[in-house]
């Protein structure tokens, strides 16, 4: 086979894992694992209790 | 478990030579504009515009540019994952690795050491640093990534991954090269290959480096500051995936009309245009995690740069594609179109949502809820959007006039005007550029200011490891 015909294959397979990715994204079954990941920056409150840096050391345990 | 804390040290470590790095590079950027319109001012060889062009780009992308990566990815990776960063020595390592990167191509480039490829110029020894530092940086990524308590890896991590494992394969393939002596190096490749391979790597760098990365610190810190959940995580799956698939053939419309092949112009040309559509499906994503709360844009300045970097990405990456048609681009090719098209990305998305990503940062490295200042980010902001407004409108203007004075030919086939002509015709528009310039770094100084301020009297702050809310032992 030819060089170029791997360069094809590679192409095409590109081309179709996209759309095999699409169809899964755009999928009900994607959906909870979705919502899960889009709140995970919201998991926990990274807001320091006011003037706290003020109070410990480095390193040092709080909260 | 209670005791464990995120490893904040070298996220404020890097957050800290963001600014720092930033003032600087946007100092050599004013200097190098300046000398433009007053050619008087390259006063000695090491000092010449020549020279001091690439330590500009070099420091504003890679010094500025990555230090904001290194510190927004180690936070996200970290907050995200709910668990401290994988290898600590290794990743302070790349902290003074990198900035060691750093201060060499600070003394190389001005003495004259240059591998001559654009946004790549440092030789040899400092390529191979750059890559030791690189490894470490994924090692220390992935391998937080790797120890996450949580089930799902956050979209942004997945951009910061991407940009990560992109900028290693960019950086070794085109870094490729046969060392001479200390200070020179020979491209291992020669002619049309190593023009391809160049812009392979140039437009990568822009779309890994100054897209992937920043939309990972776009994923993260807008939803962040808007204190709502991405608008839609599906389209940034679709987002993400469609950009990977396409970023890597564009590269060939830096050079059209060149020896390169005429299809793999054409290639070039039509991937560009296909980018579009990822590029403003991340745009919206962004914009419209903010619908329902619109009203925060009008008291928050640190939305305010999120939200305006995102119209500025909008923007860019929509004249980005039309230039690489290729009529189009035979105008605007090697004019201050370019200069201007580059700078709407660099100054309005890049620097924009790295400044706004600091201001949410540095309060929180000491302990604090908020910066010294809210009034001097509103100042700032205002300060460096008439500023980004200034420089590109400058040298659109300036940039299709060249291209216009240029191509216009007499009735017998002669040239109207002279090169020189057209440098004359640019220099008040090259005095507006440096007026911009000098009010975007003003706006540097200024956060500069707020951020020791806001540090002075403080002690370094490292919150606690929680585990994720919802997980049960």
């Amino acid at each position: 086979m030819d060089i170029n015909d791997a360069r094809t294959v590679v192409t095409v397979l590109g081309f179709v894992c996209f759309i095999g990715i699409s169809l899964w994204a755009f999928s009900g079954r994607a959906r909870k694992g979705f919502d899960e990941a889009a709140l995970l920056p919201f998991s926990e409150d990274d807001l320091p209790a006011p003037d706290a840096g003020r109070q410990t050391k480095e390193g040092n345990k709080n909260g | 478990m209670q005791s464990q804390t995120y490893n904040y040290k070298v996220v404020r470590q890097f957050a800290i030579m963001t600014v720092v790095w930033g003032i600087v590079g946007m100092l050599v950027g004013v200097i190098v504009a300046a000398q433009l319109v007053w050619p008087e001012l390259n006063v000695a060889e090491w000092l010449h515009f020549g020279r001091l062009r690439p330590l500009h780009t070099n420091a504003v992308i890679f010094a500025f540019g990555g230090c904001a990566l290194f510190a927004t990815s180690y936070y996200c990776v970290q907050r995200t994952c709910h668990t401290r960063l994988f290898a600590p020595g290794l990743a302070a390592f790349t902290f003074w690795g990198w900035q060691l990167v750093i201060v060499l191509a600070a003394i190389t480039l001005p003495l004259g050491w240059t591998s001559g490829k654009e946004y790549a110029e440092l030789e040899w020894p400092i390529d191979i640093l750059i890559t030791l530092v690189w490894v470490s940086y994924a090692i220390v990524f992935f391998g937080t990534i790797g120890t996450r308590k949580t089930t799902h890896i956050y979209v942004a991590n997945w951009f910061y991954g991407a940009f990560i494992l992109t900028v290693a394969l960019l950086h070794l393939v085109n870094s490729a090269e046969v060392p001479v002596t200390l200070g020179k190096s020979y491209s291992a490749y020669a002619g049309v290959q190593d023009a391809m391979i160049q812009w392979w790597y140039g437009h990568n760098a822009v779309g890994f480096f100054l897209t992937a990365g920043f939309l990972g610190m776009m994923y993260y810190f807008v939803p962040k500051q808007a204190g709502r959940p991405v608008y839609s995580y599906r389209l940034s799956v679709v987002h993400f995936w469609a950009l990977i698939f396409t970023y890597m053939w564009a590269g060939p419309h830096h050079l059209h009309y060149t020896a390169l092949p005429d299809w793999t112009q054409s290639i070039g040309m039509v991937f560009s245009l296909i980018l579009l559509a990822p590029s403003w499906g991340g745009m919206i994503n962004g914009i419209m995690t903010l619908s329902g709360a619109w009203h925060k844009l009008r008291t928050d300045p640190i939305l305010k740069f999120l939200i305006t970097s995102l119209s500025f990405y909008g923007m860019s990456t929509f004249e980005g594609p039309m230039m690489s048609i290729k009529t189009v681009n035979a105008l605007s090719h090697y004019t201050d179109w370019t200069v201007g098209h580059v700078h709407s990305g660099a100054l309005g998305w890049v620097a924009m949502v790295s400044i706004g990503a600091m201001y949410y940062l540095i309060p929180r490295m000491y302990g604090k809820t908020e910066m010294y200042s809210t009034k001097l980010i509103t100042t700032h902001f205002w300060i460096a959007t008439i500023g980004i407004v200034l420089y590109i409108a400058s040298m659109w203007i300036s940039g299709v006039m060249q291209g216009l004075m240029w191509r216009a030919t007499n009735p017998d086939g002669t040239l109207t005007y002279s090169f020189v002509e057209s440098v004359k015709a640019s220099y008040p528009f090259w005095a507006i550029r440096v007026l911009g310039g000098v009010l975007f770094l003003t706006g540097m100084l200024i956060m500069f200011y707020n951020m020791i301020k806001t540090i002075a009297g403080q002690k370094a702050y490292e919150a606690p490891v929680l585990a994720p809310a919802g997980a049960h032992a």
